[in-house]
């Protein structure tokens, strides 16, 4: 088993508490449906909209995402999934992506043994 | 020449020609031992290298493919043990369980070479990734051919390969053959990636030279080599029939001194009839199992073209007809260029041009010089020379083939002066 980083990107602002009545439908059934892809859910976290966010380059303080775009960060979880394509299966059937947006799939970055 | 020399010949003989066709099956077989793909590849890579040695003291092996997959796999071992990375390397094995090292039957040897295409064209991989780890893995051309053929440079290609590779180990890409569900998407990834090969060797960017024939040569071989895998697959006997068939016609495509030649001026009678053939049967049994998609479909539309004894006297209804039911199942912009010009053929030059007009709207063949090309090869057709030179001229601005570039400055130099 891997673990895996998913990232849920919405249309700006991602504003978790105006998502529209489907989103919010599939998002129930969401967790039961990723765990008959065979990955179990680590950890995962909501962010508020990104009107909120606060960007730090150099110095420089700045009011919004750190990368200006039409989608932003709206969230993300961790799973043990045991290789890609199950990570992938997970991926899809995210509501994110049927609702102008998507899912970044990042494997966990874990030290080599010595 | 002594004896000694003629049997060293041999030996490299055998050597090479195991390289030739037992690559990818060692590959396959060593990489679910080494759970890496560079490990494995670096492990098959000295297992030819001992085969030198071994079989001119030992002999050639009966099965040289069994011979060097044994070697390769315990070279692997070796490497996994010595470095006591077992656990850690584990992600891309299938089954520790199934590992059998000491093969009592060499005919026991899984075929691997199934796992081996589909990792190497994942969804996830980049399309030059797939392509060229395809090449590098399962056909086991070298990074520096490879890069010759994509005309980048050595550096760039090894790369590429490299970042492929490391995704594959780091994101757990799976060694395993997709389950019935995935098993269409990917198996189109994976002849998308072969028909890329084979037009990247059928039309080459400048010149034709060696490693671009390899390169179509490697195309067909891995069309056959999957058939074999996967005689059940309707969509790549399509393949394999629209290769043949449109290699078929390879040595007319250019006149003796490397112009470009249209279907219509091709010497028929210099065709490849023995792949014409072969191409139309295998069109014939994919069109039986009633699954056809769009492989199948252009190798149809491309045995009407190989067997018709004209340009003219080609079966254009039934070639319109076929681009209709194309069109269902890939609705893309460029085959619905191709079908324009079987409209032309059927219903006449101006009914084409409302079909290239609608394309010119949609905008996404914007940057492809054979819109211009068959709007002005229609507006021609029409006696309108003006309005083709000026379409002309914007596919000349386009093409960047110097075969088609001299093609086309020819048909424009044909409208702008009738005479000539």
């Amino acid at each position: 088993m891997a673990q895996y980083g998913i990232f849920v990107y919405q249309p700006a602002p991602a504003d978790p508490m105006n998502l529209p009545a489907e989103y919010e439908k599939a998002l129930e059934t969401y967790p039961a449906q990723v765990a008959e892809t065979g990955a179990e859910p680590v950890t995962g976290f909501a962010f508020q909209p990104s009107t909120t966010a606060t960007s730090v380059r150099g110095d420089e303080i700045s009011d919004g995402t750190f990368h200006p775009a039409k989608e932003v960060l709206a969230g993300f979880f961790v799973i043990e999934a045991p290789d890609l394509d199950v990570a992938v299966k997970v991926a899809k059937l995210n509501p994110a992506t049927r609702h102008g947006g998507g899912v970044e799939i990042r494997p966990l970055f874990t030290p080599p043994e010595e | 020449m002594s004896v000694g020399d003629n049997a060293a010949t041999a030996v490299e003989r055998a050597v090479t020609d195991a390289h030739r066709r037992e690559w990818a099956f060692v590959l396959a077989a060593t990489a679910r031992v080494a759970g890496d793909l560079d490990l494995a590849e670096e492990c098959v890579q000295d297992a030819y290298l001992a085969a030198l040695d071994a079989w001119a003291r030992d002999g050639i092996p009966r099965k040289p493919g069994a011979w060097l997959t044994t070697t390769a796999k315990r070279k692997a071992l070796d490497v996994l043990r010595r470095e006591q990375v077992f656990r850690a390397k584990m992600p891309l094995l299938v089954e520790p369980d199934e590992v059998a090292m000491d093969e009592p039957d060499d005919d026991a040897i899984p075929d691997d070479r199934l796992r081996l295409i589909f990792t190497c064209c994942h969804p996830a991989l980049a399309r030059q990734a797939q392509v060229a780890l395809t090449l590098r893995l399962v056909c086991g051309v070298g990074t520096g051919d490879i890069a010759k053929a994509f005309l980048v440079s050595e550096p760039t290609m090894a790369a590429r390969v490299t970042r492929a590779k490391k995704k594959i180990s780091a994101a757990r890409i799976p060694y395993r053959v997709p389950d019935a569900g995935e098993l269409p998407e990917r198996l189109d990834a994976v002849l998308t990636v072969i028909h890329l090969l084979y037009t990247t060797g059928h039309t080459a960017a400048s010149g034709a030279d060696l490693v671009r024939a390899d390169v179509v040569g490697h195309a067909l071989n891995l069309t056959r080599m999957l058939m074999a895998l996967m005689p059940d697959e309707p969509e790549v006997r399509g393949l394999l029939a629209l290769l043949l068939l449109t290699d078929a016609r390879r040595a007319t495509r250019t006149d003796a001194r490397g112009r470009l030649l249209r279907l219509e001026d091709q010497d028929r009678s210099a065709w490849d009839r023995a792949a014409i053939e072969e191409g139309r049967d295998l069109v014939a049994d994919a069109f039986r199992t009633g699954r056809v998609g769009r492989y199948a479909l252009q190798a149809a539309i491309a045995a009407l073209h190989a067997t018709a004894d004209s340009y003219a006297a080609t079966d254009w209804r039934r070639i319109l007809r076929l681009y209709d039911d194309l069109l269902k199942v890939w609705p893309s912009p460029v085959v619905a260029l191709n079908r324009a010009v079987a409209v032309s053929m059927v219903h006449g030059p101006q009914a084409a041009l409302d079909e290239i007009e609608a394309l010119r709207q949609d905008g996404r063949l914007n940057g492809y010089h054979y819109l211009p090309a068959v709007h002005a090869d229609l507006l021609r057709r029409l006696d309108r020379p003006e309005e083709a030179a000026v379409a002309y001229r914007a596919a000349l601005s386009l093409a960047d083939n110097e075969a088609e570039r001299e093609f086309l400055a020819a048909r424009l130099a044909e409208v702008l002066d009738p005479a000539s």
